[in-house]
């Protein structure tokens, strides 16, 4: 029995894009592969599309051009701007299965071994698409109105996840504390990266914003683009600063009345 | 019509010792931090960063080739405009105090020509003696807390290398998760005369990447992209392996050595 071709897909700001994302795909690779029942054959970052609403979030073209010049020498990790390009913010699960849907078209069929697609090639298995995310991820499964509880069902039932966190169990505790997440335990793979490397995008636009180098944290090529655009900014941390977070706003989540007693 | 005078601002240039088996980001983003730290004060220009990779007689568990280590410190400071590699102590055929270290790159600060804005003044290859006072770079050692903790251990330093470095030249000490400079220094009789010399940079971001952490990953087999700046030297010599950690079991660490039956 073949290994199983796997594309992994992140979905996320990418505001900008660093090398802790970047070292998300690196560790979730290994981890499947060592597994013995995967092959890790491609990797997906699809930047959120700008109605997503997320304070500091800069335009979609600059974060799809940053990451593009971030996995320039990849090998393996592309950028995919279907979703940056939706003109709503389009749920996690869309996303999937718009993927899915590609990857599946460009299975060759048995009667055509000729299709240059190696990575699929010599595989009885059909590819499959798993969602890549962190721990965090894990916990917005609470948070109300922002998932559908179908869309839960489907993210881990139907594609899986694959889960890079810290050695803190944090991921270990919110799949135990949720039912739906529990049955489908088997197909949420948890990935340990064990030493802190806490380094987010949060910390670089800081740093940014106060004139600090961020050097070393993410490709120098994004550096320059990003001093090339002046991107990030204390204006640029004020978007959507009182804005709805789009998931919230459309899936009806019941909204405060105003109090105006 | 007021003329504030600005104060001269001390040049300072920063010396980074260590093993860098290999280097990694963490070990330049050192040198990032400390220069946006000490520029920050609004009283230093930093105008210079050395890495200087120690000898291959330090004698560490796991410590490949001088020759490997420095040019990986060199391949990863190339996208650099003012951070360099000096392999003056890795080339000394035994392990030399740090304040050895110190003082060769000190004397090599001296005897530098000085800069001049007009171009084909400076006499090539004069020496001078005695630089302009007010011009002479400061030398500081670059460091983690882990090092300034390490002076707590007994044997490990001589107390009058501790009191020169620290008087004759400076510290710039960059916290990790779990380390209390301040407090070592506090608690420290040798140190805290000296504490204004010591510049305590807070991370405030856990980064607990090591060089450790990646030999330990590559004998696995798994990737270490984007800790490094480029793992392709690494990969193409299959430098780091369950047999390149074995060098130097059990030995003593070379500084532990030579201070062998001094008791304090």
């Amino acid at each position: 029995m073949g290994r199983i071709p796997l594309v992994l897909l992140a979905c996320g700001s990418f505001n900008p894009i660093t090398n802790q994302h970047m070292r998300l795909f690196e560790l979730a690779r290994d981890h499947m592969h060592h597994t013995g029942r995967f092959q890790v054959v491609g990797g997906i970052v699809s930047p959120v599309s700008d109605s997503y609403g997320k304070r500091g979030l800069v335009p979609a073209q600059h974060r799809v051009a940053m990451a593009r010049l971030a996995l320039h020498g990849s090998g393996w990790v592309t950028v995919d701007d279907w979703e940056s390009r939706q003109p709503d913010w389009t749920e996690t699960v869309v996303t999937l299965r718009h993927h899915l849907q590609k990857l599946l078209g460009q299975q060759p069929s048995a009667a055509d071994l000729q299709m240059p697609h190696s990575s699929l090639e010599g595989s009885s298995e059909p590819p499959q698409l798993k969602l890549l995310c962190g721990a965090d991820f894990l916990d917005t499964f609470r948070v109300p109105g922002l998932w559908r509880a179908e869309h839960v069902e489907e993210l881990v039932g139907r594609f899986g996840l694959v889960c890079v966190s810290r050695g803190d169990l944090q991921a270990d505790r919110a799949v135990h504390e949720s039912d739906t997440l529990f049955r489908h335990r088997h197909n949420i793979f948890l990935v340990r990266e064990w030493v802190r490397n806490e380094t987010s995008a949060t910390e670089i636009r800081r740093a940014l914003r106060r004139g600090l180098s961020v050097k070393y944290l993410l490709p120098d090529a994004v550096i320059d683009y990003v001093r090339e655009h002046q991107l990030y900014t204390w204006q640029s941390e004020q978007r959507n600063k009182d804005a709805v977070l789009r998931p919230l706003g459309q899936q009806g989540a019941p909204s405060e009345p105003l109090n105006d007693s | 019509m007021y003329f504030l005078q600005q104060p001269k601002k001390t040049k300072v240039v920063l010396l980074a010792c260590g093993s860098f088996n290999p280097i990694t980001n963490m070990h330049l983003r050192m040198f990032e931090l400390a220069r946006d730290h000490l520029e920050d004060t609004g009283q230093y220009e930093v105008v210079q960063g050395i890495l200087s990779p120690v000898g291959d007689g330090y004698e560490k568990k796991g410590l490949i080739e001088a020759s490997h280590r420095g040019e990986m410190a060199k391949l990863a400071a190339e996208s650099s405009s003012w951070i360099g590699v000096d392999t003056w102590e890795s080339r000394q055929a035994n392990w030399l105090e740090t304040v050895k270290v110190l003082r060769h790159h000190r004397q090599e600060l001296l005897s530098r020509e000085p800069d001049t804005d007009v171009v084909g003044t400076a006499k090539a290859g004069r020496k001078r003696k005695r630089m302009d006072a007010s011009n002479e770079p400061r030398l500081m050692l670059l460091c983690g807390a882990d090092m300034l903790d390490s002076f707590g251990v007994p044997g490990l330093w001589k107390p009058e290398d501790i009191e020169e470095i620290v008087s004759s030249y400076g510290l710039v000490c960059i916290t990790r998760g779990g380390s209390d400079p301040e407090a070592f220094i506090q608690g420290s009789d040798l140190l805290w005369p000296h504490r204004h010399n010591i510049h305590v940079v807070r991370e405030w971001v856990a980064n607990d990447v090591s060089a450790t952490h990646i030999r330990r990953a590559l004998r696995r087999g798994h990737s270490v992209r984007y800790l490094l700046p480029d793992p392709v030297y690494i990969q193409e010599r299959r430098l780091y392996t369950t047999e390149s950690e074995q060098r130097n079991p059990g030995v003593v660490l070379a500084p532990l050595q030579k201070h062998a039956g001094r008791h304090e």
